[in-house]
């Protein structure tokens, strides 16, 4: 690699361990999915300013050039990124599937108390009347405004 | 409505833990009865919700596993809204003696600037406790950090066996880790200039079921915790404070 090239791959890859650093010290992320980011960077600083490591890791898998060795490692770390993220979007639109329908349940089992103040009973005014048959149901009275 | 009977809560964090978790709740029914029970079934698939419930506890299900960290979060914010000036964590797989309870409650009852007394299985050398030497070692590198970050000897920072007061409370329910959260939280109490200290307890190897901790995740739980505790470091506040920007807040600019 030239001497031009390693300095700016190093510059990058300061910046980006910096950058995701900082996000983690202003909970923008969390140090879960910081963890791949902060490894990613890690590695391409190590490869970029360890020449020879470099090389030999080119030479090893038949890449004429030392620094497309350098894309291809950048490269397979940005495709585990966004497989690893694919991963927790999947995991996060089951939980959001998941709290969807228990709120719809929830709101369905509180229906009888919100008929109940819109007819007017809040003369009477304990609101929990209509469902009282159903202990273990219980919901708290007073909790819309 | 309150269900509170006593000013004292014990969280039993569950999952999947149908075969052991009924035992936790009698022992501490027999052994410590000044507690309310709360069980946080965090989304188990088997029978640990319907277990706990019929040993009479109160039980909170989560609707899908929050991991370790979100449901004993959910009993901070249960007693902080229910009024409890003490909260002790006891593990559902049975790890946890409560007959040690009355110890915590002692040592905090005897120093009230204490917010946390936390049960160590290493304090006075001979508790019994074998665990494997991997795990070991990892407990012994958090229990230096923590020991130079925090200026107190810290044995055993990975004890989930703790009893918390009203501030302590306070301060997690507000904002407490995601997953392995005990070594994070001793440095959230510290930079929150709140007390703690450790007592000796025996504690027993899991009844039943899987550790949460196999050896790819040991790995990731050292490099996680490590990286929480140096950004922590950095942090003027680790636990958000009145007026800072909400833990969750609104993305701006870009």
């Amino acid at each position: 690699m030239r001497l031009g090239a390693q300095i700016a791959s190093i510059c990058f890859a300061v910046f980006v361990f910096g950058v995701v650093f900082e996000m983690v010290r202003r909970r923008h992320l969390r140090e879960r999915y910081a963890i791949l980011w902060l490894a990613a960077a890690l590695v391409l600083l190590l490869l970029a300013a360890w020449t020879q490591l470099l090389r030999v890791l080119a030479s090893a898998v038949g890449i004429a050039t030392p620094s497309n060795a350098f894309f291809v490692v950048a490269f397979a770390f940005l495709l585990l990124l966004v497989l690893h993220f694919s991963t927790v979007v999947s995991r996060l639109s089951d939980e959001n599937r998941v709290l969807a329908q228990r709120l719809s349940l929830l709101e369905e089992r509180a229906r009888p108390v919100d008929d109940a103040q819109e007819r007017g009973d809040a003369a009477q005014p304990d609101v929990g009347e209509p469902i009282r048959d159903r202990p273990a149901r219980r919901i708290r009275a007073g909790s819309r405004p | 409505m309150s269900t509170r009977t006593s000013s004292f809560l014990a969280v039993v964090p569950a999952y999947n833990e149908a075969s052991s978790v009924a035992g936790v709740v009698a022992a501490i029914r027999e052994r410590a009865p000044e507690f309310d029970v709360l069980v946080v079934d965090d989304g188990s698939t088997d029978d640990t919700a319907r277990r706990a419930r019929e040993t009479g506890a109160i039980v909170v299900t989560l609707p899908f596993n929050l991991g370790i960290g979100g449901a004993v979060q959910t009993g901070f914010v249960y007693a902080l809204e229910r009024g409890y000036e003490f909260m002790a964590q006891v593990d559902g797989d049975g790890q946890h003696e409560p007959a040690e309870l009355r110890h915590l409650i002692e040592v905090m009852s005897a120093d009230p600037s204490l917010d946390m007394v936390c049960g160590s299985r290493f304090l006075d050398g001979n508790s019994g406790y074998a665990a494997p030497i991997g795990r070991r070692t990892g407990i012994h590198w958090f229990a230096f950090a923590l020991g130079k970050i925090v200026g107190q000897r810290v044995t055993d920072p990975t004890s989930g066996f703790r009893l918390y007061n009203r501030r302590a409370i306070a301060l997690f329910a507000r904002d407490y880790p995601h997953d392995y959260p005990e070594v994070e939280a001793v440095l959230m109490l510290h930079s929150h200039r709140l007390r703690m200290a450790e007592v000796p307890v025996r504690m027993y190897l899991r009844d039943s079921g899987q550790s949460s901790i196999t050896t790819g995740r040991s790995i990731y739980y050292m490099v996680k915790v490590s990286l929480a505790l140096l950004v922590g470091l950095l942090r003027r506040h680790s636990v958000v404070e009145p007026g800072d920007p909400a833990p969750v807040s609104a993305p701006r600019g870009v």
